[in-house]
């Protein structure tokens, strides 16, 4: 077994200056995050509060109608432990509306699209208040590219992504985030009963044991294998980091003059600032 | 008695704009002001302080000359006071390194480009910047009319020990460490973050080891995600911490120095003399068989 046991305070002090640090720069005035009820955004929104204060961080939930309502009461739960004013921002009407002209549509097609609703609004938000969307992705949803491109995986910083979803669960109760926040089974609730660690068909404890060891170790699937864990695990966590790995780069370009956006004109991102 | 023996150091662990050379040099200027009205006689600064780090293609742009207008007017700012400073330096003909300028008695003594250019990893220096061929020790006076033998590693040339040893073998005081070391590393095992523990390593073993002065000085700050994590700080010739280390906000660390510390830890370890350089130039050249 891989430790993937982190220092929480040393983690939490180095995130609050990222975020802070990342926002100043750029002449931001603060952060807009989606609050769901979940985990991930509750660290974020938390993370967000601790680096620039409650008044600089506009929470927001967008649920639809289907979505659990013990989500929104959790999103509220959080709001007020924060001292932050929870915007809520109900998306039905307009998925709704989207979907009358394809009933056919399946529920994952559904999900995706409200991800990217809600990301829509997080954007229009952002440019009103001068203010930075906050990501609240995982590194083990972005390296199993268990999210929507362009939905929850828009955004301007992140201060989870270098974070397994285990590591996650131990900033946040070092941190005292609401314990019924901590207590629920992860869920991206996109639709009545939906559990990560179901639609995976792994569980985060397990998944984060392999990547670790697979990412973070350099060991070969192989490797993995001998290490103990089961073969047919490692090969579909593996097969799925390869599968997502376009929703972790740039779109591509057609290489055709001698310097090219994101080939071979190489600026770093706070150029400028 | 015994103040002549003595110099005042001061790490400046800054941050710096990345790419903004111009709003760099004014910050370096002032911090120099600042330093020499409070005594310091020798002033470190990061690694590319003047430019910043992750520069990529900026790297060109934020390029300055020895003979360059910018050089001049930090000559004049250090005065009696010596400098060490990181930037991007370009040549005569065309070639950029990543180097630390020694100024001392208004003039430039040293230049060290760095060596060891990391290109793996996060790292991509090589792609940018040449290599240096050297590694060189200067005797610069630092107040109290004593000088001080000083030589300059710049961050990765730290993970090679031989350039720590080539040093020593030039009889280096003071080995000077400008970085630019991101942190990585954050397990509820380790005491501290991984990079940390590291440099703390290495810090620790060539003061001890080679009997010598050294002094790190680290940025702070964030470009594009990569957290700088501070941590500078002074080791005496028997290893031991003397000032520092500084957390991962600004700060400048001052620290006395005292020449009579080389000569104490040299009689109790005397590592220098018994080094057989002999031995190993002759089985550098001829491995030995069997």
């Amino acid at each position: 077994m891989a430790d993937l046991a982190i220092k929480p305070e040393l983690v939490a002090g180095i995130l609050r200056q990222f975020v802070r640090e990342e926002v100043l720069k750029v002449g931001a005035r603060g952060v807009v995050v989606a609050v769901s009820g979940g985990i991930d955004s509750a660290l974020s929104a938390r993370l967000g509060v601790d680096a620039l204060g409650p008044e600089a961080v506009t929470a927001v939930a967008m649920p639809y109608r289907e979505s659990e309502p013990a989500s929104l009461a959790d999103a509220q739960l959080l709001a007020r432990q924060l001292g932050l004013e929870l915007q809520v921002l109900e998306i039905t009407e307009q998925i709704d509306a989207y979907f009358r002209r394809f009933p056919e549509a399946d529920r994952a097609r559904r999900g995706n699209k409200m991800a990217r609703e809600r990301m829509s609004v997080l954007y229009d938000i952002s440019s009103t208040r001068s203010a930075l969307v906050l990501g609240t992705s995982n590194k083990s949803e972005i390296l199993l590219g268990y999210s929507t491109l362009w939905g929850d995986a828009a955004y301007a910083l992140n201060p989870l992504g270098d974070l397994y979803k285990t590591q996650v669960f131990q900033l946040a109760r070092h941190l005292g985030l609401p314990q019924p926040i901590l207590d629920k089974p992860p869920s991206a609730d996109l639709f009545p009963g939906q559990s990560d660690e179901a639609e995976l068909g792994f569980s985060y404890a397990q998944a984060d044991q392999v990547l670790f060891h697979l990412v973070d170790e350099r060991r070969s699937p192989e490797e993995v294998g001998e290490l103990g864990f089961d073969e047919g695990l490692v090969e579909r966590v593996w097969r799925r980091v390869r599968a997502s790995q376009f929703k972790r780069r740039p779109p591509l370009l057609a290489k055709l003059s001698s310097r090219s956006v994101e080939q071979d004109f190489r600026y770093p991102r706070d150029w400028g600032y | 008695m015994g103040t002549g023996e003595r110099t005042q150091l001061a790490l400046v662990q800054a941050n710096s704009r990345l790419g903004d050379t111009a709003a760099n040099l004014e910050a370096v200027l002032e911090t120099i002001g600042e330093e020499v009205s409070a005594g310091s006689q020798l002033i470190v600064f990061p690694e590319l302080t003047l430019s910043g780090y992750f520069l990529k293609d900026l790297t060109q742009d934020c390029a300055l000359r020895l003979d360059g207008p910018e050089l001049e007017r930090l000559r004049r700012a250090a005065g009696s006071a010596s400098v060490l400073l990181g930037l991007v330096l370009e040549s005569p003909d065309f070639e950029f390194h990543n180097a630390a300028v020694l100024i001392s008695g208004g003039e430039v003594q040293l230049v060290h480009r760095k060596v060891y250019l990391p290109t793996y990893g996060l790292f991509d220096e090589h792609r940018y910047v040449a290599s240096g061929d050297r590694f060189q020790v200067v005797e610069v006076p630092l107040g109290g009319g004593q000088s001080w033998r000083l030589g300059v590693l710049i961050c990765e040339d730290l993970w090679h020990p031989s350039a720590a040893y080539l040093l020593s073998r030039q009889r280096a005081d003071l080995i000077l460490c400008p970085s630019a070391s991101p942190g990585r590393g954050v397990a509820e095992a380790e005491a501290e973050l991984g990079s940390a523990a590291t440099y703390g390593a290495m810090l620790r073993t060539y003061a001890e080891l080679f009997t010598v002065f050294v002094a790190y000085c680290n940025r702070v700050g964030f470009e594009d995600g990569f957290h700088f994590w501070g941590g500078s700080r002074v080791l005496g010739p028997d290893g031991k911490l003397l000032a520092g280390p500084l957390d991962d906000g600004p700060g400048v660390l001052r620290c006395a120095l005292d020449r009579r510390e080389l000569r104490r830890a040299r009689i109790a370890a005397p590592l220098l003399r018994d080094e057989r350089e002999g031995l190993v130039r002759r089985q550098l050249e001829r491995p030995p068989r069997g």
